[in-house]
């Protein structure tokens, strides 16, 4: 019950511009405030139900989100906010940049735009937290990510 | 003995990732070792596959906070390649847009850094404040965060007679909020048990290690990019640089906060200067040269280096960005420091880790 009345929430930048973060931060404070729907910003993996990812996915920190999702105790909700994280966004040809956040972890709601609204990502959080309730019943297990060593870039 | 513990590149703190390896004796810093390349996506090269004016929006992404004001020094950099003159109108807009944003910049830093030593109410009331002037940048532009506002040749979009009423009224109930939270910031005892006498950089030490923006200003070194290049308009809106003697953090967030004062005077002023006319230059053909643009971000001095080859894209695109001039002054701060306070110092120069990493 607490799961889904109070779900944690962490926020990881891995390639981002900032400018969806700053919009993740902004859900937080007092005019958005998603802490009417229980949600609190936490700094832990390891205490937290939802992730919240902002940002393509680039070759240096590939490893540093499998590495944060494999931390985050079952039943998770992986959150891809922004253009970026959902498809690569304006940045999906550059030469360091892997793509969508569902290239390396599966992703279970996308929020589009550049940047999204903090409405839309609040929208986008009680989306995942339908997920996580359906989650949560079937008991469904996060598929765990295997670490590579240091991924080198395919065309460098 | 010393142990080495990370900082970063995930740390509650920080909204970027930025990784520090600190070498730790007895709770206090002896030896700092900084990891980038986190947030590299390679817009530089990126640029090969799109023309001058689609550069623009990819200039605009490589940060978010201080977007507007890299989309206008990189136009202002093209400008000065094809020798056009832009209107008058646009070029006060783009001040008024410049402004806004560095006054959103600065809130939005100070929330953090009160967040970072734990001041969470103080937090929640920078924030609160800066979404003030998110609505006003929302009207004016069209978007919160990425404003495409200004284009090579001049400013996409103009204000309207209501809009000014909006932003003068703004501004006008902005400052006496801005006043509550500087009484908090410069007259706390607890905020000043923590930010005074912490980081300290001597004002030659802050000039000779390169630093730029708020970091050196708060040093007492009167350098400001809106004063010294050769963008006559802030000379003529009357613009005086922030200074603090300090050198410490307690001195780099005074700075901050008397920039937002003389950032609402200087749109105040730019608003009652603001010429009538066009608001575009229609440019014609493709770059050629050489040109080098400087401007002053929230964070410090960026400057924008452009070279055309005669063809619709841009031969090289280079921007020095003022977080990797400032990040060398951590290495200065930091030693002597306590492993609790890092957090403070680190945000103190406030990282924008996407602008330096592109």
């Amino acid at each position: 019950m607490s799961l889904a009345k109070s779900p944690w929430i962490i926020h990881v930048n891995v390639n981002s511009c900032n400018g969806c973060d700053i919009e993740v931060v902004a859900c937080l404070t007092p005019l958005y405030d998603a802490e009417r729907f229980g949600v609190l910003n936490i700094g832990t993996p390891k205490q937290a139900d939802i992730m919240v990812v902002t940002g393509s996915v680039n070759y240096k920190s590939v490893n540093v989100l499998k590495n944060i999702y494999n931390q985050i105790p079952d039943p998770k909700v992986v959150l891809a906010v922004g253009a970026c994280a959902s498809t690569g966004g304006i940045f999906h040809d550059c030469y360091n940049v892997i793509g969508g956040v569902d290239q390396v972890i599966p992703v279970d709601a996308y929020v589009p735009g550049c940047c999204p609204r903090p409405e839309a990502i609040l929208d986008g959080v009680v989306a995942a937290l339908s997920i996580l309730e359906e989650k949560k019943k079937g008991n469904i297990k996060g598929k765990e990510v295997k670490l590579k060593g240091n991924e080198v870039p395919s065309n460098a | 003995m010393t142990t080495v513990i990370p900082f970063g590149p995930q740390h509650p703190v920080l909204p970027e990732p930025v990784s520090l390896k600190l070498e730790i004796d007895n709770d206090v810093v002896v030896g700092v070792l900084p990891s980038l390349g986190y947030v590299h996506r390679g817009l530089e090269k990126f640029i090969d596959t799109k023309d001058y004016n689609q550069t623009m929006y990819i200039c605009e992404r490589i940060c978010g906070i201080c977007s507007g004001i890299h989309g206008i020094t990189y136009s202002r950099a093209v400008e000065k390649l094809f020798d056009v003159e832009v209107p008058e109108r646009a070029q006060y807009l783009r001040v008024i847009n410049s402004e806004l944003c560095r006054i959103h910049s600065h809130l939005l830093w100070l929330g953090l850094f009160a967040d970072g030593f734990g001041f969470e109410s103080l937090f929640y009331e920078c924030w609160k404040y800066r979404e003030d002037v998110l609505d006003l940048l929302e009207r004016f532009t069209g978007n919160r965060v990425i404003h495409s506002m200004s284009k090579v040749g001049g400013a996409s979009r103009d204000l309207t007679k209501e809009q000014i009423d909006q932003i003068l009224k703004t501004l006008d109930d902005l400052e006496p909020k801005v006043k509550n939270i500087e009484k908090v910031f410069v007259n706390n005892y607890t905020v000043k048990k923590r930010l005074v006498g912490l980081g300290v950089m001597s004002k030659q030490l802050a000039y000779e290690a390169g630093t730029a923006g708020p970091t050196l200003r708060g040093s007492g070194n009167a350098i400001d990019v809106r004063n010294t290049a050769d963008w006559d308009i802030y000379r003529d809106l009357g613009f005086k640089p922030a200074v603090a003697k300090e050198g410490d953090c307690y001195g780099r967030t005074k700075v901050r906060i008397d920039e937002i004062y003389e950032s609402i005077k200087l749109v105040r002023n730019a608003i009652s200067k603001l010429p009538n006319g066009e608001i575009e230059t229609r440019v014609k053909g493709f770059p050629t040269g050489e040109a080098v643009m400087r401007a002053e971000q929230p964070r410090g001095e960026v400057v924008y280096y452009v070279k055309g080859k005669g063809t619709k894209n841009l031969e090289r695109l280079k921007v020095r960005t003022p977080t990797f001039a400032n990040i060398p002054s951590l290495l200065l701060m930091l030693p002597g420091v306590k492993l609790a306070d890092v957090p403070i110092v680190v945000l103190t120069i406030d990282p924008c880790i996407s602008c330096t990493e592109r």
